[in-house]
């Protein structure tokens, strides 16, 4: 047998592209779990990161808990929080958030750490304040870094929510997981197909933001 | 306390591992992959710094296939591995070559070309040059990406115990939702971590020890205008 034949017949079969248990459906509630936990995150990481770049202070606290984030193993905490907190978005939601902070808190601390302090002097020297050298000198710099870390921790999430169907959060890893226990295998290789189609659709849309929101001057460096 | 330290340790005998078994298990099927991995990605990467064309799409079909999800890529692999540990290595000793490579190449790229020319003008081979000058100066690098792949690949090895008991330490998570014990989670989550934290102060270590030359505690020394070769491996580190 081959997984290609598995695949064909998985979209093929009409059953699968309409209700609760749909392809649209589990789609639509990866993406929006996934979504929402970047956003929460990125409210934590982004402005901690930019302000902690910007002063250059705690460089050793976020090296400090980026290693300790890293040594935590995802699909561990999200069953502990599952037993801890019982079912619920929630014990989902605070594996997925605590796993994308330090990608993107690291990757900003360290873009707007790495931006040539030249253009930042002229900008001090033309007399704009602090709050406006980080979002309009500092900022444009540092994006395209600071994207790939938001890109990192948004394919983090979208792996990690796969996972977390096996702690009852819906989206497309539940074809991969009830699949394994129905033993149905069209239904599981058909359910990573669609993961791994989402991830790359992941980094497709990051790499079409960084074209649009990076300046080309940055760009071409 | 004592009943709980008898808890903690008291393994579910369908996992057929004492806890110092789970832990030998897990260290074979993270570290394995690792060594898979750093054994492709030596000659890949200096493959990618001598013919520069080849490095953007090999950068570019890295990138993408470290973004499958690590559970889609064990399930494809049902199909022709069967519910093995093979399955559940083979993704990861792909993701640490992922990791490996732009670190390696980096880290090689990153030799200054006076060094290489001083190693030539003093009758150095090709070879010699990649293993005595190329190879010790990348080694931070080398080793800063080793680091990230280490440590994901000993957290994705317990996602193997979705694919029939294949997670070692993860099992425990299984078993913890089976038997309705919250304990042995919070074994396996407290021991995949210590696992990890220590290979990684282990690596350190081995920085420290195979480039004397370094200052003691790089986080404390003054940053040069160049950024550090490690920085891009770091960028994608946790998944």
């Amino acid at each position: 047998m081959n997984v290609l034949n598995f695949v064909h017949a998985f979209f093929g079969d009409s059953a699968h592209w309409h209700g609760y248990d749909g392809i649209p459906h589990r789609l639509g509630q990866h993406v929006l779990y996934s979504l929402l936990a970047l956003a929460l995150a990125a409210a934590i990481g982004l402005p901690a990161g930019l302000l902690t770049g910007h002063t250059g202070r705690g460089g050793n606290a976020l090296a400090l808990i980026a290693t300790a984030a890293r040594a935590l193993p995802s699909f561990g905490l999200l069953v502990l929080m599952f037993v801890l907190l019982g079912l619920g978005l929630l014990p989902v939601m605070i594996p997925l958030v605590v796993l994308a902070v330090p990608p993107i808190l690291v990757t900003t601390y360290e873009a707007v750490r790495a931006v040539d302090p030249a253009p930042v002097d002229a900008a001090r020297g033309l007399g704009m304040g602090e709050t406006r050298i980080l979002l309009r000198v500092e900022l444009p710099v540092a994006l395209p870094l600071i994207l790939g870390g938001l890109r990192s921790a948004a394919i983090q999430i979208v792996s990690t929510a796969t996972i977390a169907a096996y702690v009852s959060l819906g989206g497309l890893g539940r074809y991969i997981v009830d699949g394994l226990y129905q033993r149905d295998y069209e239904k599981v290789v058909g359910g990573a197909t669609l993961v791994a189609v989402l991830a790359l659709l992941t980094l497709a849309v990051f790499w079409a933001v960084a074209r649009l929101a990076v300046s080309p001057g940055v760009r071409r460096r | 306390m004592s009943g709980f330290l008898n808890d903690f340790f008291d393994i579910p005998s369908d996992l057929q591992h004492s806890w110092p078994g789970l832990i030998g298990l897990h260290l074979r099927e993270a570290l394995l992959p690792v060594l898979a991995g750093l054994l492709t990605a030596l000659p890949l990467a200096q493959l990618c710094v001598r013919l520069r064309w080849l490095y953007p799409p090999v950068l570019a079909v890295t990138t993408v296939l470290y973004a499958v999800p690590s559970l889609a890529f064990f399930v494809v692999l049902i199909d022709y591995t069967g519910q093995t540990e093979l399955t559940v290595m083979i993704p990861l000793a792909v993701y640490s070559l992922v990791v490996l490579v732009p670190a390696i190449v980096d880290g090689v790229r990153s030799v200054p070309r006076e060094t290489l020319a001083a190693a030539t003008a003093m009758g150095f081979g090709p070879v010699r040059r990649y293993l005595q000058v190329q190879l010790p100066i990348a080694a931070p690098a080398i080793i800063a990406g080793l680091r990230v792949a280490t440590v994901s690949s000993i957290s994705l090895v317990s996602v193997g115990a979705l694919i029939g008991n294949q997670g070692a330490l993860g099992n425990l998570l299984t078993d913890a939702l089976i038997y309705d014990r919250p304990v042995l989670a919070v074994n396996s989550v407290v021991t995949t971590a210590a696992l990890a934290l220590s290979c990684d102060v282990l690596l350190v270590l081995l920085r420290t020890l195979l480039t004397p030359w370094m200052p003691r505690g790089t986080r404390g020394a003054p940053r040069t205008g160049r950024p550090d070769a490690a920085a891009p491996a770091l960028e994608d580190t946790a998944r």
